[in-house]
């Protein structure tokens, strides 16, 4: 009787023991094990993103854009003979997930990385990484401070930059002078753009007659927000906001009989291809987008008819392009710098952080990029207008 | 007399059994980081077990001790990360010295979010059962709601709240905003490490056990029991209920600062401070068994790194993280199973041994 106990305390203190040595096996250095199974040389670049939760469509992009042009790479030879690999870690949109992963692809051997996706999370991820003086390249994160540090870069446009963008098209073009506003007060994303619009239309004269705002909890009833702004007088409406609210805006909005502009950014792209939504009520909406499916330039249209036939149409967004174009990016900077496989993550990024500012990229989401070393890009905006259920771009 | 002495109590005896099984995994993670042993996602994990057991303990103090179903304790978790943070990244240049300005911070924390235990304690402690639950839930969401609301800036003159935007908070040239609404706050330096973590874990779960088993935590293991019995021998059900909620708010505002000390963006959601992940801590405590401290822990650590170690399997990981979930309250819940974990468990090896050894020490005097 007392042996059997005494062998119970003592398998359990093993079993504990090598859970523990269990987890801590396969921390060696990067750039040490990076090879693949035919035991070629890789370069491994690294990805967090939500591939489950409520924003996994956006993840669920950016891994198959991304995946798509990693593939295409290794098919066309790799870079300078270097095949790339490509690995994706969910983290729910979360802050905390998106270390957790971030450590996980570090136990993986990732050299360098395309970020995290969604702001929150890209924050803790560059958190991380500017510790170790690891690349990061995020395809989609937009709050400012999702690159601070000089190891980060991004392909979209950063928050502020849509809403001074925005603001500049509107008054430069002369659309409007008295402009309505309807934000979601809890999204970062949205708060951001408005803010940046608030400040830039007051620079460029035009005037916020009203700016209305709703939250997370609220976002299912439009109607008292439409109404103040038929009071208001406004000619046109700035909607920094996602396609599914923006569509029970158009609907409530037509029942109201309230005849003006809507204008856009990014988070706009996908109201067309929205389930149960009547596409005519979109007929005249302008947006800032990075990504138009219906354009007729040859990276779009290659881009476009690979991805449709991989991946089919749901997740071919805004997200997807710009994965697709940061591993180009990627790749455009890697030949430039000269990187190998056997250096290490924070040698490429030393390398890189020079290489980035001296390329310019033109792919599926901008012609002419270029980049600055705080890690913006500087391309120019494209606005579409929706016209005949399709994107017409002005 | 030296015989009786001899004879520990059963609760020290359960007690002491926690404290070994916290020291055998310190030490046990100590030897892996010494010898490199540990992969960057384990030590990454650390601070993360440490922060998520605190809550547990605390919370298992509200639900196991005082018997009150509380789903607002993320609410509280929120309020310490939120004015840690805040204190962290406005003096981080005042306080050049990391060790103060952590311990600062945690006890801001931590007393801020006792403060306002103790307030919403006030109201919501006079109801019983679902309707404690309700109201709890509700505090929670507008901690949240409000925190994300909130935007907070400090210049030469002093601090800026405003309730609409950045720009309202009319800073001047220097100013500088901290909380930003939504986007809430970044740039926290991350001051939380492992050792500091699991030193804060074992001050908690030395607070909790010791309030358990004293005067005041036996005033509220006699209401949780009895209500009407327990204000029958004069015990002043308000004032236990309240003690115990403020102490309990307190740990789960420490839990914040460890949490938002080891990240660097902190951002009020749904996931991390609202009622997901209240009822998080919940199935922490209800799988540790209600009561327990050390199940408590066990199953905070054990459901937190999951997910994580079952990475590998990719989308199937949440799948069997659910059905792991599933299994284990199927299993914490049959007889059958729970008598043989009676049998083998190391508190009866324990007590037999000592039992044994006092009988061979009678036999030899």
């Amino acid at each position: 009787m007392k042996m059997k106990k005494v062998l119970a305390v003592l398998l359990a203190v093993t079993m504990v023991v090598l859970c523990f040595a269990a987890c801590g096996k396969s921390n060696d250095a990067s750039g040490e094990k990076n090879t693949n199974s035919t035991g070629e040389k890789t370069i491994k670049i690294g990805l967090s993103g939500p591939l489950t939760g409520s924003a996994a469509q956006y993840g669920n992009g950016v891994k198959n854009g991304a995946q798509l042009a990693v593939d295409e790479i290794n098919e066309a030879g790799g870079i300078n003979g270097i095949k790339l690999e490509f690995k994706m870690e969910d983290d729910e949109a979360d802050a905390e997930k998106a270390k957790n992963a971030y450590n996980t692809l570090k136990d993986w051997g990732m050299q360098l990385s395309l970020g995290a996706v969604t702001s929150g999370a890209c924050i803790a991820f560059q958190g991380e990484a500017s510790v170790d003086n690891m690349f990061v390249l995020t395809p989609s994160a937009t709050a400012v401070d999702a690159i601070n540090g000089d190891n980060a870069f991004r392909v979209c446009f950063a928050d502020p930059q849509q809403g001074v963008e925005s603001a500049d098209y509107i008054a430069d073009k002369k659309l409007a002078t008295k402009v309505a506003v309807i934000y979601d007060s809890s999204d970062a994303y949205s708060s951001g753009i408005y803010e940046a619009f608030s400040a830039e239309a007051a620079k460029k004269g035009l005037e916020i007659v009203t700016a209305q705002s709703f939250t997370a909890d609220t976002k299912t009833d439009f109607s008292a927000q439409i109404q103040a702004i038929k009071s208001s007088g406004a000619e046109l409406v700035f909607l920094p906001i996602y396609y599914s609210e923006a569509s029970l805006i158009l609907q409530t909005a037509k029942n109201a009989g309230l005849n003006v502009t809507f204008f856009g950014c990014d988070g706009l792209d996908g109201i067309l291809t929205m389930e149960n939504f009547d596409a005519s009520l979109a007929e005249g909406v302008m947006l800032l987008t990075p990504f138009a499916k219906d354009a007729t330039d040859d990276y779009t249209v290659k881009f476009v008819t690979k991805y449709k036939a991989k991946y089919g149409e749901d997740t071919m967004n805004q997200f997807a392009a710009d994965a697709y174009d940061g591993v180009y990016i990627i790749k455009q900077a890697v030949e430039k710098a000269g990187i190998t496989a056997d250096m290490t993550s924070s040698e490429i990024c030393d390398a890189l952080k020079v290489a980035m500012t001296q390329i310019e990229y033109t792919g599926v989401t901008a012609k002419g990029m270029t980049w600055s070393a705080n890690g913006e890009p500087t391309k120019p905006p494209i606005v579409v207008k929706i016209e005949n259920g399709a994107y017409t771009i002005l | 007399m030296a015989k009786q002495k001899r004879v520990l109590k059963q609760s020290t005896k359960s007690d002491f059994i926690t404290y070994a099984m916290l020291a055998v995994a310190f030490i046990v993670v100590e030897v892996l980081t010494f010898t490199g042993n540990i992969s960057s996602l384990l030590s990454g994990l650390l601070v993360p077990l440490c922060a998520y057991s605190i809550l547990a303990v605390s919370l298992n103090l509200v639900v196991g001790i005082l018997g009150d179903l509380s789903l607002g304790h993320a609410g509280f978790m929120c309020i310490g990360a939120y004015v840690s943070a805040f204190f962290s990244v406005t003096c981080a240049d005042a306080i050049p010295q990391t060790w103060l300005r952590f311990l600062i911070a945690i006890l801001l924390g931590g007393t801020v979010a006792g403060i306002f235990g103790f307030l919403i304690g006030i109201p919501v402690l006079r109801l019983k059962g679902d309707y404690l639950a309700i109201v709890t839930l509700a505090f929670g969401e507008i901690i949240k709601n409000i925190v994300n609301l909130l935007f907070v800036g400090i210049d030469e003159n002093g601090l800026h709240v405003s309730l609409e935007s950045a720009n309202a908070l009319n800073l001047t040239e220097n100013g500088k905003v901290i909380i930003k609404g939504a986007l809430g706050i970044t740039g926290t330096p991350r001051d939380a490490n492992f050792v500091i973590g699991f030193i804060l874990l074992v001050i908690t779960v030395f607070v909790a056990l010791n309030l358990i088993n004293s005067r005041t935590g036996r005033a509220a293991m006699s209401i949780r029991d009895n209500r009407i019995a327990a204000e029958s021998v004069g015990i002043n059900v308000t004032k236990y209920k309240l003690i115990v909620f403020s102490v309990s708010a307190f740990f789960a505002g420490i839990a914040g600062v460890l949490y938002a000390h080891n990240l660097s963006s902190l951002t009020a959601t749904t996931k991390n401070f609202g009622y997901n992940m209240s009822i998080m801590i919940l199935v922490f405590v209800v799988l540790g068994g209600i009561g327990s401290t050390r199940g408590s822990i066990i199953a905070a650590v054990i459901l937190t790194a999951l997910p994580e170690v079952l990475r590998g399997l990719n989308d199937y990981r949440m799948l069997i993280y659910a059905i792991v979930l599933i299994l284990l309250m199927l299993a914490n819940n049959n007889e059958k199973l729970n008598a043989y974990k009676e049998k083998i468990s190391i508190t009866n090896l324990f007590k037999n041994k000592k039992a044994g050894n006092t009988l061979d020490k009678e036999a030899n005097s």
